[in-house]
């Protein structure tokens, strides 16, 4: 009879042992790096406001860079990325190279909506020094719009031109909207796009060289473009949806 | 102890009364316990979070109407679905939650299809059946189907959609790349409707290696494959020198000549600094390969190979039997057969061959090759598999080279090794093994490519759509793809237009590229005049296109046998050609014809029929309309431009009879001057 508590401390200690192991398997590798440097302050170099499909990798990977008071880049200093869940970094956290920079290849969560990426650096008197990028995801009504948009739209309403593909933006007397414009568009409600995109610019008192797509495009593709122009604009419409952010 | 334990027995057993209470409650306390887990399990609780989340918004009574508490079953027996998933997803269905970003109680994002009659895991995986959120979402031992990580997704949008589906971009271009990278040439992969999957990249043959290229670098290229060409599919199988150095020397011993093969250089190379980039330019050599410029940016198409550095690699004999005709050396090319003369061989070879790259080579000292390195190296080519891709005389291409992958969607977790560090999941595996395959073994063969990230991801959204459920589902419930056309045009001009290789970028009946437009309905929508001068000298019709077609140097029977046969066979059942007249047209219905151009149609933003005033960049340029298309293939176009060439970015703005029948009339009469050239000739 006296070896009962002795089997219940072995279970109670075993127990113990196996939920230890267990929540210690994540942050081994981590922990690793020693900056070598600090910074006073983080500034993005390249990769803010991308578009990825949701759970995608960013197309381009984010760039930041860490400056010191004078604004010179600093090598040797921690950087380390967060963001909400379903958010990965590869690498999570590393040192700045040589130009003072850390590139990392941002996936984003398994949600459409806007995230909020933070990259972080700790500077001299080891205070944290952060700073915030927007990325966008796009989910499946968006990803057909963004299609449609490419063979149908963009053409025109973007004014960038690209090797394969010249831009008719320049050639137009009256300009269009490039979709990102959020002040343009977000004044403009979702049944006065539908009417813009069905029956062409005369149906809102606009330019007829928007033409009419309402017998091009069914209803669901057009609620599909819809959905990617409120997606991409910038600033976000007020009822854009969720925003996801670290918490 | 003992005495302690004995009075306690006896205050509980003491007497029957005592240990029949005492049992009494101890039933009743046993009896309690399944209710208490069940007021306690997740689901309700989830449940509950949601009513207190509800509660506080303005459309609560709505959402309190919409609410069914207790478990919730989605049973659909054909798809083998029983999913309890809404117990605890509560506001899938709700449009209004669209602001809610925190789970469980998200709105399920728009898809085309309804939740009721597909349930979730079809498309989400996890274990339908399960209530509690470690059992659906993770895999335990007894049910090893971990929830799909979103970026995957699209997987299954592929197990039912056999063919390509707009909206799901990721799975199109895994499914591509298993072709164009040549991963079904060594794993077969068969779809789920019994057809086999195809490579796309036509790996050259070997056995003449020797009459285009030098065995220096046969070496580089073995041992780098990227370091010639960025854009090289052939993957790098990490040769030791010795091992690279011996299959050089068997694949140069193993070659024999072709006659034809290479040519006498009856014209020298020529390099003329001026000469030879236009010569390049106008054969719009850029259509098909892709140059590196200074700026280090590829500009050029992928369907031929990258010619950066093609001067250290081709021999000037072949390279100039090539430019004469290239279907000696590979009768299934996609390299089009111009017709060049002798001095534009020389030209542009000579422009082609200065394309070279010194370091490429300058480290590649071989000595002459010994029978035993030879022998050494023909085993080495075998083990490798090197002919699973290449044609190479005395090697057969071997059987199940490496595994069968039509089914590896459903592999399961335990039999799988997985290298240290690495998630025990399907798609992790997946992607690991593409990713670095021979961090699994060294001794693995399958060699390294070159893939980026999304391209991983891609591909592991194509293999794992290879599952058994694709392979089972009956056909009633599959959307199957087009099957791919076969068609060849038969005859004097079907043999023309395989020597002309039209089919690399024109698709006629389903069948070719889309790099360039679909002539299936040429015949309707051409005048023969038109298509006459256009194939003697091609222009470009569309000005914001840098991929164009390029002039062949045709004879004027080669011209004729062309357009007769497009001008006969190309036609469309909903035009006839001869149904509306090429002039004849009031200027009353030609100005109302302008006037709907300019006003209320606005053609001019993306067309220019007045060059001085018209700016539009994206369809053709009208100036010479009237002199290339029939009046009735534009009365049709007017009316319906999609149903003549679906996919086409013009819109189709519905027009009556009245409008497009005057818009063809001021359409018609845009002849640009052509008349007077024509008659020049």
């Amino acid at each position: 009879m006296t070896r009962a508590p002795a089997i219940v401390l072995s279970v109670v200690v075993a127990l113990g042992a196996s939920l230890a192991t267990s929540c210690s398997r994540k942050p081994a590798s981590a922990a690793a790096l020693k900056p070598t440097a600090f910074g006073a302050a983080i500034v993005e170099s390249s990769g803010g406001k991308q578009i990825a499909q949701t759970g995608g990798l960013l197309p381009q990977p984010v760039i930041v860079q860490v400056n010191d008071e004078q604004g010179t880049a600093v090598t040797g200093a921690l950087v380390d990325f967060s963001g909400p869940a379903g958010v990965s970094f590869d690498p999570a956290s590393a040192l700045t190279d040589s130009s003072g920079q850390v590139t990392t290849n941002v996936s984003l969560g398994g949600m459409a909506g806007r995230y909020k990426v933070t990259a972080s650096t700790i500077d001299k008197a080891h205070k944290t020094v952060e700073i915030t990028l927007d990325e966008i995801a796009l989910g499946y009504s968006q990803t057909l719009g963004r299609q449609l948009n490419e063979q149908y739209c963009e053409r025109c309403h973007n004014p960038e031109s690209t090797v394969e593909r010249v831009s008719n933006y320049d050639n137009l007397e009256v300009k269009p909207h490039p979709f990102t414009e959020g002040d343009t568009y977000n004044k403009i409600s979702d049944a006065d796009l539908t009417a813009i995109i069905s029956h062409g610019g005369p149906a809102l008192n606009k330019s007829a060289l928007m033409p009419a797509w309402g017998n091009t495009l069914s209803k669901s593709e057009i609620q599909a473009l819809i959905s990617y122009i409120r997606a991409v604009s910038d600033p976000p419409i007020r009822n854009a949806g969720p925003v996801y952010a670290k918490n | 102890m003992k005495e302690i334990l004995k009075s306690f027995w006896q205050k509980l057993f003491g007497d029957s009364v005592r240990a029949f209470g005492v049992v009494s409650l101890v039933f009743l306390a046993s009896l309690a316990i399944a209710p208490a887990k069940n007021f306690f399990s997740e689901w309700r609780h989830y449940q509950h979070g949601y009513l207190r989340m509800i509660r506080n918004r303005s459309d609560a009574n709505t959402l309190q109407r919409h609410f069914q508490g207790g478990i919730q079953q989605i049973w659909l027996p054909e798809l083998g679905v029983t999913d309890r998933c809404t117990s605890c997803h509560v506001g899938l269905k709700e449009a209004g939650l669209t602001d809610v970003g925190t789970q469980p109680f998200r709105k399920h994002p728009a898809i085309p299809h309804a939740i009721d009659q597909f349930g979730c895991t079809v498309c989400h995986r996890g274990q339908g059946a399960a209530t509690t959120v470690a059992e659906a979402h993770n895999s335990t031992l007894a049910w090893e189907q971990p929830i799909l990580p979103a970026k995957y997704i699209e997987s299954s949008c592929g197990e039912c959609h056999r063919g390509s589906v707009p909206g799901t971009p990721q799975l199109t271009q895994g499914r591509q790349l298993l072709s164009r990278y040549g991963c079904v040439h060594c794993h077969t992969v068969k779809r789920p409707d019994g057809s086999t999957m195809k490579p796309t990249d036509d790996p050259p043959s070997l056995s003449h290696i020797a009459d285009k290229t030098s065995r220096e670098w046969v070496y580089a290229w073995l041992k780098d494959p990227q370091a010639y060409a960025t854009t090289a599919t052939m993957p790098n199988f990490k040769l030791s020198d010795d091992d690279a150095r011996d299959m050089s020397a068997f694949l140069i011993a193993n070659s024999t000549p072709l006659p034809g093969d290479t040519a006498t250089l009856t014209a020298k190379p020529a390099s003329d600094p001026a000469a030879g980039p236009s010569l390049y330019g106008e054969s719009f050599c850029a259509s098909c390969h892709a140059v590196q410029n200074a700026a280090g940016n590829l500009v050029g198409g992928d369907v031929g190979p990258e010619l950066t550095r093609v001067g250290s690699k081709v021999k000037p004999e072949w390279l100039q039997a090539w430019l004469r005709s290239p279907r000696v050396y590979d009768a299934e090319t996609a390299m089009p057969h111009y017709r060049f003369s002798d001095p534009q061989v020389a030209t542009l070879s000579g422009f082609l061959l200065a394309k070279a790259d010194s370091d490429l080579l300058a480290n590649v000292h071989l000595d002459a090759a010994t029978p035993q390195q030879i022998a050494h190296g023909k085993r080495l080519v075998s083990d490798y598999g090197c002919a699973s891709c290449h044609e190479i005389a005395g090697i057969k291409k071997p059987e199940n080279f490496a595994p069968e992958l039509s089914r590896i969607g459903s592999k399961p977790v335990t039999q799988l090794i997985f290298l240290p560090g690495m998630p025990h999941t399907l798609p992790d595996y997946i992607a690991g093994k593409i990713k670095q395959p021979r961090a699994f073994s060294p001794g693995l063969k399958m060699p390294q490519y070159s893939f980026g990230p999304a391209q991983i991801d891609a591909l592991t959204t194509a293999l794992l759509a290879l599952n058994d459920r694709a392979s089972t589902l009956p056909p009633s419930l599959t959307v199957p793809a087009v099957p791919e056309s076969s068609y060849e045009p038969a005859g004097k001009a079907g043999k023309l237009m395989s020597d002309l290789a039209c089919f690399s970028c024109h698709r006629i009946n389903g069948h070719g590229g889309t790099m360039a437009p679909d002539l299936t309905w040429e015949g309707s929508s051409v005048q023969r005049q038109w298509l006459v001068e256009f194939l003697k000298n091609p222009n470009t019709l569309r000005p914001s296109l840098i991929r164009r077609m390029p002039r062949f140097n045709l004879t004027d029977g080669e011209v004729k046998e062309l357009t007769d046969y497009m001008m006969t066979v190309y036609q469309s059942p909903s035009v006839d050609r001869d149904s509306m007249l090429l002039s004849g047209y009031t200027p009353g219905q030609i100005e109302l014809g302008k006037q709907l151009f300019y006003g209320k149609y606005s053609c001019q933003g993306c067309h220019i029929v007045d060059t001085k005033t018209d700016k539009g960049y994206i369809g053709p340029t009208l100036t010479h309309v009237g002199s290339r298309l029939t009046a009735a293939w534009i009365f049709e176009w007017m009316k319906n431009p999609q149903a003549l060439r679906p996919g086409t970015a013009e819109p189709n703005r519905a027009m009556s009879d009245g409008d497009a029948r005057a818009l063809t009339a001021f359409l018609i009469s845009q002849k640009g001057g052509a008349k007077q050239e024509v008659a020049k000739k």
